[in-house]
């Protein structure tokens, strides 16, 4: 599942500072919750994305523990807090060891 | 129609699967709250859960929590084969203590959310769902 996966991440392009605004961000994922059973009724092995943080200028937004019962594409909607001009970053950590990011910047209105 | 002995077996013995069930998954969810809690009361108020009443699609259920106060959040659906949903752990830039997501429910159940408030309480809110088609695959 480490190929395909494209973060979509939705973030106003300017705030004013102390402004809240609110971050919804999707990305493409099964989710494969280890429940499900093939043709031949073998286990599908669970594959998911385990964690989510959000940082702004390294300080932490919002930090998400995942588990099988997330829903395929995962989507998270919040609110953060922008003191001043610099960059979203978002993580996502899948089960298999794969890491994707996605950067936005936001500026001072 | 009539009532047979053959008839009043089969129907207790599907109640009892029917109760049997959500029971088992309860206790996997009480340690979880327990885990998250540390065995501290769990009080009422001060925490939104938003759920639909009705779920046609167990696969994607929209949810959302909030708890002014809070600095974490911990999602559990009772009746599904793993009750854990998520935690969300909020930082000092979280604007509000609140989230939005879709999860899976494997059928008709709890969903609960639990807070952490910053002075170290927790608070708690319940909301039923009906699900028409599970979500976990069979």
């Amino acid at each position: 599942m480490a190929q395909d996966v494209k973060p979509r991440v939705k973030v106003p392009k300017s705030a004013a500072a102390g402004d809240a605004v609110t971050i919804k961000t999707l990305i493409n994922h099964a989710m494969e919750s280890g429940q499900r059973k093939d043709a031949d009724g073998n286990i599908i092995p669970r594959s998911i994305i385990n964690r989510f943080t959000c940082e702004f200028n390294g300080e932490s937004v919002l930090d998400v523990k995942m588990e099988p019962a997330i829903s395929t594409n995962p989507y998270f909607e919040f609110e953060a807090t922008v003191p001043e001009a610099g960059e979203f970053k978002f993580t996502w950590y899948d089960d298999d060891g794969s890491v994707y990011e996605e950067a936005k910047k936001i500026a001072m209105k | 129609m009539t009532l047979t002995r053959r008839k009043v077996m089969v129907m207790g013995a599907g109640a009892f699967v029917a109760f049997g069930l959500p029971l088992r998954a309860t206790a996997a969810a009480e340690d979880q709250i327990a885990a998250f809690t540390g065995g501290a009361a769990i009080g009422e108020g001060g925490i939104t859960l938003t759920a639909p009443e009705i779920a046609e699609n167990g696969n994607t259920v929209p949810i959302e929590v909030s708890a002014p106060g809070a600095s974490e959040i911990m999602v559990l659906a009772t009746g599904n084969p793993t009750p854990g949903v998520a935690t969300f752990t909020f930082g000092a830039l979280a604007a509000s203590q609140a989230a939005s997501t879709r999860i899976r429910l494997a059928g008709t159940q709890d969903v609960v959310a639990i807070a952490k408030m910053a002075d170290g309480s927790f608070v708690q809110a319940s909301s039923n769902v009906k699900v028409t088609i599970g979500g976990c695959g069979g």
